[in-house]
């Protein structure tokens, strides 16, 4: 009993300076509508879980690491062979990437699919595509990080892609290089975007996501009439038991992967020998890079690789603007030819992986 | 305005540094590198590829791709000039001859110098 009311002085003395009471109406308003495709509701809660465990394991990974080309291969050496439990956090922070990204590409791909981006979200929607960019960002600027010889040369091929792009490419190398080549200089300048620019860059968009997301509460699906009904769920604390109960099984199956398959470290970089045979770029990328492999020198007028580069900028544009393109969902219909495009994109994304692993 | 961001913007892009100013380097010795093979020598700041030919003959190029600057290397089973990264393929004369490269190899002059295997670069 003391103890309860004591609770609720700390409350009451909270609220009369924070207004907890607003924040307490804005959790409790929420709802989460039940159908077959509730499962996808997930999605957004357990990339934000992983994001977490990335913060975690990436600061503790801080406290060993030295980014310079002479000592960054060995900093990680050392994390991963002197400091106790030092394989394990690598491991997982390596893990807890892949798994990171692999949930974005499925949040984005149901959140399309299922039109949630139509009025009032489209804000919601672009927020989410610039996070979705910046998680590839954390993932090529982290790959080069160990400074091992993959991550050396699947560098030197994805910056030299921003330097094709016309007019701004010689000043983009440069940016994101340091210099002309990819060298310590490259090492330094990835390591202040993976810990500084895209940490605070990607926070301040996600207070923005979770905020619209918050506000406007979960989108039901267009033909969810059709859909069996059920009373919505209470979002706290019914489906946030829920999440945290995703959450532990993700943590289990994570632990369990870094450990049973612990994140190789590879060879320390070297920058006169040649790439090695077999090279690919993280499974996220394969798509494009395989693409490119299969594109001739010349394209009409252009040179291969422009081609395929403009083409994939325009792709990655035209998904910020999907909201504004898919006319016919703000109307309340499925848009046949944009699902169909839709899947043609996810065709081709997984057809070119399993190339680029295949070939 | 501009007082702020155009110092801040030119922090961001590095100095210029000075090329190495040496026109010519020591890329190998003769017994390094026998028929139908190659060799990867440090050239400046970039990285050069020496290659002796099935015939013997000494060839050396820049050793970097023409389609998206992965180091290339020498493949002694089909006696051509390889990059790993997107299968592009060049003859021993560093011409592109299959996959993306859309360009030749820059090349270099190589001539023998007692033991030793100086690559100059060629004057324009």
């Amino acid at each position: 009993m003391k103890i309860d009311n004591r609770l609720r002085q700390i409350y009451q003395w909270l609220d009369e300076r924070t207004d907890l009471k607003k924040v307490q109406a804005l959790l409790l308003h929420k709802t989460v509508p039940q159908h077959k495709h509730t499962v996808w509701y997930y999605l957004g809660g357990m990339t934000l879980f992983l994001f977490t465990v990335q913060v975690v394991t990436g600061i503790l990974l801080l406290l060993y690491y030295r980014p310079s080309a002479e000592q960054a291969f060995e900093s990680v050496q050392f994390i991963m062979t002197e400091v106790k439990f030092g394989w394990l956090v690598r491991s997982i922070h390596s893990w807890s990437a892949n798994l990171m990204i692999f949930t974005v590409f499925l949040h984005l791909f149901s959140v399309f699919f299922l039109k949630a981006y139509r009025k009032p979200r489209e804000l919601t929607w672009i927020s989410g595509a610039f996070l979705f960019f910046i998680s590839l960002g954390f993932g090529f600027t982290g790959y080069l990080l160990p400074w091992n010889k993959l991550a050396y040369f699947a560098t030197k091929v994805g910056t030299e892609i921003a330097g094709v792009i016309p007019l701004i490419g010689g000043f983009l190398l440069d940016f994101l290089r340091g210099g002309t080549e990819v060298s310590g200089a490259t090492l330094t300048r990835f390591f202040a975007f993976h810990v500084a620019v895209l940490p605070m860059t990607v926070t301040l968009i996600l207070v923005l996501h979770l905020y619209l997301v918050q506000k406007h509460g979960m989108s039901r699906p267009l033909n969810d009439s059709t859909l069996r009904p059920l009373p919505d769920m209470p979002f706290f604390p019914n489906f946030f038991l829920r999440d945290v109960l995703g959450w532990t099984l993700a943590l289990g199956i994570l632990v369990a992967l870094a450990s049973i398959f612990p994140w190789e470290l590879g060879e320390k970089a070297d920058p006169l020998a040649p790439a090695p045979a077999g090279i690919k770029p993280e499974w996220y990328f394969v798509f494009m890079f395989q693409t490119l492999k299969f594109l001739p020198a010349k394209i009409l007028f252009m040179e291969g690789e422009l081609a395929g580069i403009l083409f994939f900028t325009v792709l990655f544009i035209l998904l910020i603007f999907v909201p504004f393109l898919d006319k016919k969902a703000n109307l309340g219909v499925s848009s046949k030819p944009f699902v169909t495009v839709g899947w043609m994109v996810v065709a081709f994304i997984l057809i070119m992986t399993l190339l680029g692993y295949l070939l | 305005m501009g007082a702020i961001v155009y110092p801040m913007l030119r922090f961001l892009i590095p100095p210029k540094l000075p090329e190495a100013t040496s026109s010519t380097v020591v890329a190998g010795n003769l017994d390094e590198v026998p028929p139908n093979s190659g060799k990867i020598f440090r050239f400046g700041d970039k990285a050069g590829i020496l290659i002796r030919t099935p015939t013997g003959e000494f060839k050396a190029f820049s050793a970097t791709c023409t389609h998206l600057s992965c180091t290339v290397q020498y493949r002694s089973d089909i006696s051509h000039i390889w990059c790993a990264c997107h299968n592009g393929h060049y003859d021993v004369n560093g011409k592109n001859i299959s996959g993306p490269p859309p360009r030749p190899l820059e090349e270099f002059t190589v001539f023998v110098r007692g033991k030793e295997i100086v690559v100059a670069k060629k004057i324009a």
